[in-house]
């Protein structure tokens, strides 16, 4: 019985690899460019992504230099800024504005969306399960597309007379409706919202994709009691971005009805710029449910794969089974369903119903659970490991610290009666920046190290790598740890400067500290960005399992070609965390290995499953 | 000049770096052909040492630099629900601190104990459903205390505004605030955006008689000790009223009034007093995104001792015997309008 099962099963693979190499000719734009490979799809991601942060640092840097040193002349930035810095050489008001704004649109969406669960996602799914290929090429190479033309409206829209939008990357109308009201709520807005709509188009036809594929198209044996914690991560994520990004989607259009075709969903009883508006009946609180919707689950769009990412890192470089593997896999999903219900701890002081600030409040700190569990989780994979400190493996166990120190001021912030205070404080801006921004960038770049070998064939530089981890990892924490006592004094975000009050006029040194260490923690990201172009093209050969890790990935040629495994997919057998089993001769087994081939260190239950098998095959 | 001095300086920048990458590399080509049976070199000793480093530097660190930043906090809340939501703030932040620390305790350590030796094996311990019952439930406990209590001050903060509160209206408008008082009828009259023009900013409805003796000043008073509900809207985009010293935070929505209510308890002479600063103020700013003008929303707030307040109260002058010209060119005849107030009465 399993044998002809096999049998079949190598016929099937077998015709397929034929009808590849008879069929299948590529040329450079459908190879490099309109590509169908997964693989492919995923470095276009990665790069996008690494250009957005580059664009999107860039801009942090110069806001930053506004607040560090308001007293600076910025005439230098002329030539790049153009009419954006004054005649006495300041920064325009509205362009501050305008940066935070793109600063935060690009680094959520286009860096952390797009350029990490883009990209780990395509690469990983299909490699990690076992498929040759996403359940759609086609869709995906779509998914790819409608990102490229987003990004390239939103980057459009920078270089307009009018500037980009400036009105926050919450957009809350009525200051987005209203071009009176900002100069970026003219062409500015307009574009940001095409470009978020094609954006969305994007996210949908690749977390269509995900689904399907994982569904769909994994390996024989490869049951979702076997999946490696990456797959799980991306597969909520995807679910999160499937239910999600419609309701923003929504949001977007009803905006576009109310700026272009005089609806009035966002709007009411407004006098502005000499007159009072037609439009009545509308509620700009509607607008931020809507979008809150989206936004905070995409907090976990952006954190999740990052969670999944480094579960599996630090497994394979602490030589130890991940600890806790379902209940990492139950907190994926608490957390994955919780965001879906505490959207309205954005919005406590906004005037809704305190009643619901109530409901929002408990359910908010109910997220903290799951969270918890994750933190320990991961610390006890470390104790007693034999652990090896690759490049990976360091950015994830900052992921692990920033997501800790994070993750903990939510607890602080979620509660609505101290929220009060805090609210669109600097405080909020060190917490977001530390659990979603950094935990998250954290893990892009422990992905990038750790697959860098099997999307090149090549091996990154680890010193660079080590030089770049702790000028990061410091860095991180000196930018954004600072902020909580500027939050703590009550200093309002997005504010040009605090000149004006005589409530936030102290820590001028502190800004300008934080300023400094922005500069060198965005400059440390150029070593990153040389060892990974330089390492692309002349970097070490890469072994075939170089951080002799379990997962299917590593079972592929050194550069997989299109359908990923020349012959058969390997089946599999065993979880993806058999890491010093005892008895095993060395300290992994891959997740194709039988355990009729490791009779030695199979726990008596697996031995059990294997007599039974055996029987079941005779 | 500039320019070529910068594209010069990226270019000698890259140049290093790739020596710096050639060199690495050829230093790891040569050590490995010594040790090739070596998983990992030197430098895993130094990362697994510098993660504790890391921690004892950077809670020094911390602590050193809260005590220095202590100094710059706002003073203690002045009014009465902003002591119970600071406690809670002190309280959860000493809370979180704690996981903070122990678990970075076991974060930065651990990668020192437990660094790769080639003569140990990894600990294969795949799970303990003790451990995680732990992990939940001790979580699961502190969050609820943590919900309880936030529930309680927040039920008390937002429940409805006394009926003997000192009433006042703020709104938020590109780029200031604007402040209107019931004057003595204690009832703010009515008001409509699309009576709005220049001289009458705030929409006031003067055809409804209790708007005639409403005032607008140029500062906040409020008295101490008082119950103090401010009425919240914008005519244009979303403000939000924030009065840091107060812990009081609410948005200003068009088309949809909000409202905050709360008790000061100290007067701004007695904080002038308190902080040795005579030229302290209690200030109004907007916290919620508008525009260019964001930054600098400024408005100033008095507290004065209740009879200090009174005094003040009844020497404004309403803004419609101010305006009467205004009033005039509306159509609405102030004399005979206070006349028909009078005879309500």
């Amino acid at each position: 019985m399993a044998s002809t099962a096999l049998e079949q099963d190598l016929t099937a693979s077998h015709d397929h690899d034929e009808h590849h190499d008879h069929e299948h000719v590529e040329n450079f734009f459908t190879k490099y460019v309109f590509s169908y490979d997964h693989k492919t799809i995923a470095k276009q991601f990665l790069l996008s992504g690494m250009f957005w942060a580059i664009i999107g640092g860039m801009l942090s840097l110069i806001f930053r230099l506004q607040l560090g040193f308001p007293d600076a002349n910025l005439e230098v930035l002329k030539p790049i800024l153009g009419d954006w810095i004054t005649a006495e050489g300041k920064l325009d008001t509205e362009f501050y504005l305008a940066a935070v704004t793109m600063h935060g649109t690009i680094m959520v969406f286009f860096v952390l969306t797009a350029g990490l669960s883009g990209t780990f996602s395509n690469f990983l799914i299909p490699l990690q399960i076992g498929a040759r290929d996403m359940a759609s090429g086609f869709m995906n190479m779509l998914s790819y597309w409608f990102f490229f033309i987003s990004g390239l409206i939103m980057f459009v829209s920078l270089f307009i007379e009018t500037g980009p939008a400036g009105g926050g990357w919450v957009i809350y109308p009525p200051l987005s409706a209203l071009p009176q009201a900002i100069s970026g709520s003219g062409l500015g807005m307009t574009l940001w919202l095409v470009s978020m709509a094609l954006f969305i188009v994007s996210s949908l036809l690749g977390g269509v994709n995900y689904i399907a594929t994982i569904i769909n198209m994994r390996t024989q044996g490869m049951s979702f009691a076997k999946l490696p914690l990456t797959i799980w991560a991306f597969f909520v994520t995807a679910i999160l971005g499937v239910l999600s990004f419609p309701v923003l989607f929504a949001a977007a259009l009803l905006l576009i009805f109310d700026r272009s075709f005089g609806t009035s969903f966002f709007l009411d009883e407004i006098y502005i710029a000499g007159e009072a508006l037609s439009n009545v009946g509308g509620s700009p609180i509607l607008f931020q449910h809507l979008f809150w919707f989206l936004g905070h689950p995409e907090v976990y769009i952006v954190l999740l794969p990052a969670l999944g990412i480094s579960s599996e890192i630090i497994a394979t470089n602490s030589r130890k089974p991940i600890f806790g593997y379902r209940a990492m896999i139950g907190s994926i999903l608490g957390i994955g369903f919780l965001s879906f219900i505490v959207w309205a701890h954005h919005m406590f002081v906004s005037g809704m119903n305190p009643f619901l600030g109530s409901i929002f409040m408990f359910l908010t700190l109910i997220i903290a659970v799951p969270s918890a569990i994750k933190a320990f989780n991961y610390i006890t994979t470390l104790w007693k490991g034999n652990i090896i400190f690759t490049p990976a493996m360091l950015f994830s166990i900052g992921l692990v610290s920033l997501f800790i120190s994070g993750g903990v001021t939510g607890i602080i912030l979620g509660n609505s009666a101290i929220d009060i205070q805090l609210h669109d404080t600097y405080f909020v801006v060190a917490h977001f920046h530390l659990v979603m921004g950094s935990a998250s960038f954290f893990g892009m770049m422990a992905g990038v190290y750790h697959w860098f070998p099997k999307m090149f064939g090549r091996m990154m530089n680890a010193k660079l790598g080590y030089i770049h981890f702790w000028l990061t990892f410091i860095g991180a924490y000196l930018v954004f740890f600072p902020m909580h006592y500027i939050g703590i004094a009550g200093f309002p975000r997005r504010y040009y400067s605090f000149t004006n009050f005589d409530a936030f006029s102290s820590y001028t040194d502190l800004n300008a500290f934080i300023s400094i260490a922005a500069i060198i923690t965005v400059g440390a990201q150029f070593i990153f960005l040389f060892n990974f172009l330089f390492s692309i093209f002349r970097g070490r050969y890469a072994p075939k399992n170089p951080w002799k890790s379990n997962t299917l990935e590593w079972t592929t040629p050194r550069l997989p070609g299109h359908g990923n495994w020349p012959g058969k997919i390997p089946s599999v057998y065993r979880w993806p965390y058999d890491y010093s089993k005892p008895g095993a001769e060395d300290d992994f087994i891959p997740q194709h290995i039988p355990l009729s081939e490791t009779k030695e260190s199979n726990l008596p239950g697996e031995n059990e499953m294997l007599k039974e098998l055996e029987k079941g095959a005779s | 000049m500039t320019t070529v001095l910068i594209i010069s300086g990226s270019i000698l920048l890259l140049v290093i770096l790739g020596l710096v990458y050639r060199i690495l590399t050829l230093v790891s080509i040569a050590k490995n052909k010594n040790a090739s049976a070596e998983k990992t070199s030197f430098s895993n000793k130094v990362n697994a040492f510098l993660f504790p480093l890391l921690f004892v530097i950077g809670f020094i660190a911390i602590y050193w630099y809260s005590g220095i930043a202590k100094e710059d906090f706002l003073p203690e809340a002045a009014s009465v629900h902003g002591k119970s939501t600071d406690f809670l703030f002190w309280l959860s932040l000493g809370i979180v601190g704690f996981a903070f620390f122990i678990t970075h305790i076991l974060l930065f350590f651990f990668p020192y104990f437990y660094q790769y030796k080639k003569e140990n094996k990894a600990l294969y311990y795949p799970d303990n459903n003790t451990l995680e019952l732990v992990w939940t439930i001790v979580p699961a406990i502190v969050m609820a205390i943590l919900v309880v209590s936030g529930w309680f001050t927040w039920s008390e903060i937002t429940k409805p505004a006394p009926s003997d509160s000192v009433q006042l209206e703020i709104m938020g408008k590109q780029f200031n605030w604007q402040v209107r008082y019931p004057g003595k009828d204690k009832t703010l009259g009515k008001h409509h955006f699309t009576k709005i023009d220049a001289t009458n900013s705030m929409g006031v409805d003067f055809t409804d008689r209790a708007s005639l003796d409403d005032f607008m000043p140029r500062e906040i008073h409020i008295p101490k000790g008082k119950n103090v509900l401010l009425n919240i809207r914008s005519r244009d985009v979303l403000h939000s009223v924030f009065l840091p010293h107060f812990r009081v935070k609410m948005d200003a929505v068009p088309g949809m009034p909000t409202s905050f209510w709360f008790v000061p308890t100290k007067t701004t002479t007695e904080m002038r007093e308190e902080l040795g600063n005579p030229d302290f103020n209690y200030e109004l700013a907007c916290t919620e995104i508008c525009g260019s003008g964001h930054f600098a929303m400024r408005f100033i707030l008095v507290v004065d001792d209740p009879e200090e307040y009174e005094k003040w109260f009844n020497e404004q002058e309403p803004w419609a015997s101010k305006n009467k010209d205004y009033l005039t060119s509306i159509g609405i005849d102030i004399e005979s309008s206070k006349q028909l107030v009078a005879t309500d009465k």
